[in-house]
C-alpha cells in the first residue's frame, strides 16, 4: 500500500561496497488504517453530538398585587385538552361553566396518530391545509420566498387565523413529562395557531373524577 | 550481485496524497469536535418534530432525571475561559456562608452537572472516585423554605444575564417536578426556555383530512 521508497538508483557504482543495498521501505499501512479509523470516528461523532430543542415562551407573570382577568376565550373556538395519568387524553369542546349547565361531556382518546391528532386536525383543518399548501408550493418552487421569511409568513398565517380552535392544555397532577412535550409537539404538527398551557381548575378535576368513576362502574357492570 | 532480476510487479499506486488528505481531514475533525463530558445521569429525552439546535455556549442546563432529581449545570464548554462557573459557585457559596478554596473552584469549573444541596458540594468536588461521586447526587432542594435552585439561577444570571435555559427532562419524570422548575425560572423572570428533545419526523397525508 502506501510506502516511502528511499535510496533508489544505487546500482551504478559497481564493486563499491555500500552499507545499504536495498531501499528502505516503511510500511505505512497501519498508520493509514488508524488515520482512516479516527477520521471516521470524528466525522460520525461531530455530526451527531448536537441536541435538538423545542423552544417555548410563556407569558410573563403578572405581579401578585396586580389583578388581571383571564383573557376571554370564544366558546365556539375553545377546545380543552386534559392530560391524565396513563398516557390518556380527555377532551371537550366549549367551556365548562358551572352557572350554565349542562357541563360538557368528556371524550377519551390517546396520543396515537388516530387519537388526539385527529381531533385537533379536524378542528384546525383550514389553517393546516393552508400552511401545508404553502410548504408544498415552496418545495415545488411555485412561490419563491427567501428562506428567512418563510417562518414569518407562517406566523402571519397563524395570527390572521380567526376560525381555528383555541386549545387549552391542562394537566392532571400525576402526568409524566413526555405527555406535555407530546401534546405541545402535537400542536406544532397540526399547525395550531392558538394554544396555552393552563392550570387545571377544580371543576375540571371534578369532571375528570366523575368520568373515571363512571368508567369504573361501567366496567364493573359489564362484568 | 550484479544480476538484475525483473519481477512481475503489480502496478503501484502512490497513496501519499490520499494519506495527506486523510490527515488533513482528521486534524480538522479533531479540532472542531466538541466533547461533551459524560453526564451524571442518563436522561432519555422525549421526542418532537422541532429541528432547532441547542445554543453552543452560555447555557444553563436543568436536568430532571427519571427519579425526579433536579440537576444544575452551567455550561463548562467553550465559555470556561470566562470562569463563570467559579464566580457563580463563589457567589452562591457566600450566600450560604460557605467558602471554597481556589483549588476547589478550579476543579469545579471543569466538572459537570450536579444535584446536591450546597453544603454537600465540597465533598462532591473533593471526591476522587467517579462512581462514588455520581452516587452522591440527591437533587437540588427546591422547597419554598430552602430554594437553592432559585439562588443558582439568580447568581448565574447576575454574572451573565443572557443565559439561555435548557430543560432536559426525562420522558418519565413527573410533570409536577418540571413544572416546579419552570415556576422557579419564571420567578427569576425567565420566560423563554428550550426543552431538549430528540428529533422525530411525522408525516400527515393531506388526503386523509
Amino acid at each position: 500500500m502506501a510506502e516511502i521508497i528511499a535510496n533508489e538508483g544505487g546500482g551504478k557504482q559497481k564493486g563499491k561496497k555500500r552499507s545499504k543495498r536495498h531501499s528502505t521501505h516503511i510500511d505505512m499501512t497501519p498508520m493509514v488504517d488508524l488515520a482512516c479509523l479516527l477520521l471516521t470516528f470524528f466525522m460520525l461523532t461531530t455530526a451527531f453530538s448536537k441536541a435538538k430543542v423545542m423552544e417555548i415562551v410563556l407569558p410573563e407573570r403578572t405581579p401578585k398585587d396586580q389583578k388581571q382577568d383571564a383573557p376571554e376565550v370564544d366558546k365556539d373556538r375553545a377546545l380543552n385538552i386534559i392530560l391524565v395519568a396513563g398516557d390518556k387524553v380527555l377532551w371537550y369542546n366549549g367551556l365548562a361553566d358551572p352557572r350554565k349547565p349542562p357541563l360538557p361531556t368528556l371524550n377519551e382518546t390517546d396520543f396515537s396518530d388516530e387519537g388526539i391528532r385527529k381531533v385537533v386536525l379536524h378542528r384546525n383543518k383550514d389553517l393546516f391545509i393552508q400552511i401545508e399548501q404553502m410548504n408544498k408550493d415552496l418545495v415545488e418552487g411555485k412561490i419563491k420566498l427567501p428562506r428567512d421569511s418563510v417562518e414569518s409568513r407562517r406566523l402571519k398565517m397563524k395570527t390572521r387565523d380567526t376560525k381555528g380552535p383555541v386549545i387549552l392544555i391542562k394537566a392532571a397532577d400525576d402526568v409524566k413529562y413526555h405527555n406535555i412535550v407530546d401534546i405541545i409537539d402535537e400542536m406544532a404538527i397540526c399547525n395550531v395557531a392558538r394554544y396555552a398551557l393552563v392550570d387545571i381548575n377544580d371543576l375540571e378535576k371534578k369532571m375528570v373524577a366523575e368520568y373515571m368513576a363512571g368508567k369504573a362502574s361501567g366496567a364493573a357492570s359489564l362484568k | 550481485m550484479g544480476k538484475i532480476k525483473i519481477h512481475a510487479k503489480p502496478p503501484k499506486i502512490d497513496m501519499t496524497p490520499m494519506v495527506d488528505l486523510f490527515f488533513l481531514l482528521l486534524i480538522f475533525f479533531i479540532l472542531t469536535a466538541t466533547f461533551r463530558p459524560q453526564e451524571a445521569v442518563m436522561v432519555d429525552t422525549p421526542s418532537s418534530i422541532s429541528n432547532t439546535t441547542t445554543p453552543e455556549k452560555h447555557i444553563i442546563t436543568l436536568m430532571v432525571s427519571k427519579d425526579n432529581m433536579i440537576f444544575f449545570n452551567v455550561d463548562n464548554g467553550i465559555d470556561s475561559s470566562e470562569h463563570l462557573r467559579g464566580k457563580i459557585l463563589q457567589a452562591v457559596g457566600k450566600q450560604y456562608q460557605l467558602k471554597f478554596t481556589p483549588a476547589e473552584i478550579k476543579k469545579f469549573e471543569i466538572m459537570n452537572s450536579f444535584a446536591l444541596p450546597i453544603d454537600k458540594l465540597k465533598g462532591w468536588i473533593n471526591e476522587k472516585d467517579i462512581k462514588l461521586r455520581d452516587a452522591m447526587h440527591t437533587g437540588i432542594p427546591v422547597d419554598s423554605t430552602d430554594n437553592q435552585l432559585l439562588m443558582w439561577i439568580r447568581f448565574a444570571r447576575q454574572y451573565y444575564p443572557d443565559f439561555e435555559v435548557a430543560i432536559k427532562g426525562d420522558r418519565d419524570a413527573d410533570y409536577k417536578k418540571v413544572k416546579r422548575v419552570i415556576d422557579i425560572l419564571q420567578d427569576n423572570n425567565v420566560n423563554k426556555f428550550n426543552l431538549t428533545t430528540n428529533l422525530e419526523s411525522v408525516e400527515i397525508s393531506m388526503e386523509n383530512l
